[in-house]
């Protein structure tokens, strides 16, 4: 097996010669620093990950004193990797008391050194006779554009299953789901898809999968539970004199008339035109007035009437 | 080793009628009674309803649980820190929302 090799020291950004308190300082910090739920970075969950395994290395005295041992040795970050034959002579991984992380998303360098743990769960089932017990209910999340929360979609999202082979040993099934989300799902929402979480022990069923529907950003508009909210500009005339104008909303362009004397910032409101439900949302248009620039003698000219024309001080308020 | 296998399958929504028991909520997320009757004492859980086997969680709850306790387990921070830190997310999250409304307005 090629892999990368990996130097948990340079991931966690510690010394080799870091105290175990040092460490757990550092990794609380990280960990703060790259939670996804936390985290807005945009590789949050894979340094979050890489972050986790280095961890679970190096706070275990074990494993840290058998990987010490690797490093010297004459391996460097990214170089091909191959465990030498015996590495770990002399170690017993026992996993009690310091090690509690699902490890099933560690890298192959890992699985290389520690082996992977049962992707069954920690707990015994206790597969006796006649013992039956529902399966695990699963829970994932799903990105969607707007416009899918609109118009419902069928999605295909893929599941990796761990199961045993003949010879007892893990591997990984994929499975995909075509999953049909109705129309009208909002931000944060959980839907359930049942019977697709892990399977049943014994005769009893299998768990079912939840997924949180998140939205992907629009270029256009936001929601707000159902609620659509867009930001439209407006020239100075429509704003001052009124106007019909055409506004995009999920389900196509309307017509919508702007009252004479309209500011920026004054919400308007489409019925109906959120996502769908009921009641469905309704959409909020945000006005925002746009000044175009005078380019040309006519066009500074035409300001200067506007000027003289217009007693307007958007300073009176200030006083002075 | 890989085999495919394609079904085709409705998401059911959850919305506001849909309730949790608690013997449904500790199931599908693997907590004790006991630890999620701590997470309604501490504010974490909304449940509907006068007595423990009596109480409806809404669907809702579900993330918020499940954040409170990935928190716990990935952080190291109690119980009380884990509600906390699900409130200002939760607040974060709306205030992110506004704060893109204000900045298209600005552009």
């Amino acid at each position: 097996m090629a892999m990368e090799f990996k130097d948990y020291y340079k991931i966690m950004g510690v010394e080799r010669t870091a105290t175990q308190d040092e460490i757990k300082r550092v990794y609380r910090k990280l960990a703060r620093k790259y939670h996804p739920d936390v985290s807005h970075e945009a590789d949050a969950e894979a340094r979050f990950k890489e972050v986790g395994e280095a961890y679970e290395v190096l706070k275990d005295p074990e494993k840290r004193a058998a990987y010490d041992q690797l490093l010297r040795g004459e391996y460097q970050p990214g170089q091909e990797f191959k465990p030498p034959p015996g590495w770990d002579a002399g170690f017993e991984f026992s996993g009690g008391g310091f090690t509690n992380a699902d490890s099933a998303d560690f890298s192959d360098f890992f699985e290389s050194l520690f082996g992977t743990r049962s992707p069954f769960g920690g707990r015994n089932r206790g597969a006796g006779s006649g013992f039956a017990q529902r399966g695990e209910d699963h829970h994932a999340r799903i990105s969607i554009s707007l416009e899918d929360a609109y118009n419902g979609a069928t999605r295909s999202i893929q599941l990796q299953i761990p199961t045993l082979d003949q010879n007892h040993r893990v591997t990984t099934r994929t499975h995909t789901l075509n999953v049909k989300i109705p129309a009208g799902v909002t931000e944060g929402q959980q839907v359930r898809l049942a019977g697709q979480g892990g399977p049943g022990v014994g005769s009893a069923a299998p768990g079912d999968l939840y997924l949180e529907i998140l939205f992907e950003p629009h270029r256009l508009f936001h929601a707000e539970a159902r609620d659509i909210y867009l930001t439209l500009p407006i020239a100075p005339w429509e704003a001052a004199l009124g106007a019909t104008v055409a506004v995009p909303t999920l389900g196509g362009q309307v017509d919508m008339k702007i009252a004479a004397g309209a500011q920026s910032g004054q919400k308007l409101r489409l019925k109906g035109r959120g996502l769908p439900g009921t009641p469905p949302g309704d959409q909020y248009v945000v006005l925002q007035i746009r000044v175009p620039k005078a380019e040309t003698e006519a066009q500074r000219s035409l300001y200067r009437q506007l000027a003289d024309g217009i007693p307007f001080d958007p300073r009176a308020h200030m006083g002075n | 080793m890989s085999r495919k296998q394609y079904t085709e399958i409705t998401a059911i929504v959850l919305d506001a009628q849909d309730a949790f028991t608690i013997s449904e909520l500790c199931r599908s997320c693997d907590v004790a009674a006991d630890d999620l009757i701590a997470m309604v004492e501490e504010g974490l859980l909304r449940p509907v309803g006068p007595t423990p086997p009596k109480w409806r969680f809404p669907a809702a709850d579900l993330p918020r649980l499940r954040t409170a306790r990935r928190l716990q387990h990935d952080l190291g921070v109690n119980l009380a820190g884990a509600a906390l830190a699900v409130e200002l997310l939760d607040e974060l999250r709306s205030l992110r929302a506004r704060m893109r409304v204000l900045e298209n307005l600005l552009e």
